[in-house]
């Protein structure tokens, strides 16, 4: 684009009731700083601005927006004595042919009101009814898939046990580890004070194998596989593969959600049963170096300390809590909107809500077997 | 007067190549669009139309060659050059890729609050006429676009396209997914802004009617190469198979019966 005049607006001293407008009236002149400033600043002094004469075949090139700038400063309405160039004449026809008064109002932000609260009780209520329609349409499906296990999902289930099983090993070995070593090395420093250095393996084998463990992997298989399904679900939605499915005449349900409900619950227990072993290994470790306490030791003591009942309810919390996690990524999943803001928070609820909802399901096992495996 | 002269490039293309893997799509490709022009990129599905209109917009590197637009090399320039230039220019995307989080009407704002000088007053009035000129009126501008028809997101594309008043306009396949009456307005919309605007359209398309309709210039791309540039007239002299079979099939005689007329 050639250098042209920046657009301005110019009095004339011997006609005081003329203005000429010359340059480039061009967006990208005028987006240049104090270019526009200077214009409406002229035409703040101006006390009839449609009522003078206006000379615009000073104008080199004009556009749109530029046209647009002139005719706010004029109030919307053509000037009486108006020179212009005829190729510039239709910009303004089209400006005066548009319906000024259309203009979208700005909605003013949210504020507290009774609408307000009823569509945030109606959206509570409609997330319940479509819970409990997802849990009904789930057992249903896990029914029909009793009944004809050959024609069930299976691909679909092996290729969920790999992603949020066999994946995740990796990482909650990591962090299993870890954790034992930091509640080992905690643990050991207090016991040594009391003398009570053996009471280690109680407290750490207790501690991992009935709360840690399956806390620890239902956490970040929260995270990772439930935030995954849910914008799985999301961007199919999106693509409008969801709708394609059951033009298709595959339902969702036995498709999608059932395969992910049953992989993350058979996938979950074996992956607390890993977490445990990792977290105990750390433990072990941190306790021979602190306590000098031999893993033959750890491991002859582990049996008494912990009874079996331990591990039944650390694989059945591993159970429970892999139902709720798929379940919950599938509900938010399948509440996406076809829009990228919907997809964004609804994968970030989704992570939210499945670790809350988990440690829920956990106080209420801490509740119900309370008096169990002591 | 002015065209008797060395005509104003708006786009140059040189000893362009590109490949993905092993699959060579472009070889010493070479292509000039001068200023004011429509010119219709056409060529049989994977001859790598999509891919050269990312290639001069920036949004993919050619293996070798280079693509200037008014001059500038896209890939070379400095980034400050480089958003001028883009606010230079304008691309309606095939699906519309309107942002889905925003209304229609910010849809078309946002490419002007993006300067950060202009006066919201003025974005406000100046983005309804944008969205007036394609046939959206007031009421429509406050919808989201997963609430718009599949021609309306086309139409608020092409608004957004237009907000800064560019003077290339890039459409891929501007009429796909519409029918054809709405296609016929569409077509005609174009036209018109380019008379109005003074613009250079550079457009992909299928659309043998929409082609005839607007073209001031075909490109062929076949065999990895530009193999025919000039006017539909010239252009469908030449004897290459791929255009025979392209222009002189059925559609294309019945598009053509409708260009004599």
């Amino acid at each position: 684009m050639p250098d042209h005049e920046p657009p301005h607006l110019a009095f004339d001293t011997n006609a005081p009731d003329a203005i000429a407008a010359i340059g480039a009236w061009q967006v990208q002149a005028l987006a240049r700083a104090d270019v526009l400033p200077a214009i409406e600043l002229c035409f703040e002094q101006l006390a009839d601005p449609s009522g003078i004469r206006w000379d615009l075949t000073g104008i080199s090139a004009l556009d749109h927006i530029g046209a647009q700038v002139l005719w706010n400063g004029w109030g919307s309405v053509r000037p009486s004595d108006l020179h212009l160039a005829p190729a510039h004449d239709q910009i303004f026809a089209r400006l005066e042919a548009a319906d000024a008064s259309a203009v979208p109002e700005i909605e003013p932000g949210s504020r507290f009101t009774m609408a307000l609260l009823r569509y945030q009780t109606g959206m509570l209520l409609d997330h319940f009814r479509s819970a409990i329609g997802l849990i009904g349409q789930l057992v249903l499906d896990i029914g029909r898939f009793a009944r004809r296990p050959l024609e069930g999902p299976w691909k679909e289930l092996s290729a969920n046990i790999y992603h949020a099983g066999f994946q995740a090993l990796g990482i909650t070995a990591l962090v299993g580890f870890l954790i034992g070593v930091v509640l080992s090395y905690l643990s050991a420093q207090q016991l040594h004070t009391f003398g009570g250095d053996i009471y280690l393996v109680n407290i750490l084998g207790m501690s991992i194998i009935r709360e840690l463990g399956p806390l620890l992997a239902a956490i970040l298989v929260a995270g990772r596989s439930g935030s995954s399904m849910t914008a799985q679900l999301g961007v199919m939605r999106v693509t409008e593969e969801l709708d394609a499915m059951l033009v298709m005449g595959m339902p969702h349900g036995f498709r999608l959600i059932m395969p992910k409900v049953l992989a993350l619950a058979i996938a979950m227990p074996l992956l607390v049963i890993w977490t445990d072993a990792m977290a105990l290994i750390g433990g072990m470790s941190a306790a021979l170096l602190e306590l000098n306490l031999s893993p033959s030791y750890f491991l002859q003591e582990l049996p008494d300390a912990v009874p079996l009942a331990n591990y039944w309810i650390g694989l059945g919390k591993g159970v429970v809590f892999g139902s709720l996690i798929a379940l919950v990524a599938c509900h938010f999943g399948l509440r996406i909107k076809a829009n990228t803001e919907s997809l964004g928070q609804g994968t970030t609820t989704s992570v939210v809500t499945a670790i809350t909802v988990v440690i829920l399901a956990d106080a209420v096992f801490a509740i119900v077997f309370a008096g169990v495996g002591f | 007067m002015q065209a008797a002269q060395t005509p104003h490039w708006a786009i140059e293309i040189c000893d362009l190549r590109s490949q993905f893997g092993d699959f060579l799509v472009h070889e010493d490709l070479q292509l000039a669009i001068a200023s004011g022009e429509i010119v219709s990129l056409v060529g049989g599905s994977g001859s790598g139309k999509t891919t050269l209109l990312r290639q001069i917009l920036g949004l993919e590197k050619p293996a070798a060659g280079t693509v200037k637009v008014f001059g500038q090399d896209i890939n070379s320039t400095d980034s400050e050059q480089l958003k001028l230039l883009r606010n230079r220019w304008g691309m309606l995307f095939q699906q519309g890729a309107l942002f889905s989080a925003m209304t229609a009407f910010d849809n078309v704002a946002q490419p002007m609050r993006e300067l950060r000088t202009l006066p919201e007053q003025l974005i406000r009035s100046a983005a309804l006429l944008k969205l007036q000129m394609v046939g959206i009126d007031a009421a429509q501008a406050t919808k989201m676009p997963a609430d718009l028809s599949g021609g309306m997101i086309k139409r608020v594309a092409l608004a957004r396209a237009l907000a800064l008043e560019p003077e290339l306009l890039f459409l891929d396949e501007p009429t796909a997914g519409l029918d054809p009456s709405l296609s016929d307005s569409f077509v005609e919309l174009i036209a018109a802004l380019h008379r109005e605007m003074r613009l250079t359209v550079v457009m992909v398309t299928h659309d043998l009617d929409t082609i005839f309709a607007l073209s001031t210039k075909i490109a062929v791309l076949a065999d990895r190469h530009v193999i025919a540039y000039g006017t539909p007239h010239e252009v469908l002299k030449n004897d290459h198979p791929f255009i025979k079979e392209f222009f002189l099939g059925l559609r294309g005689k019945r598009a053509l019966a409708g260009l004599e007329q």
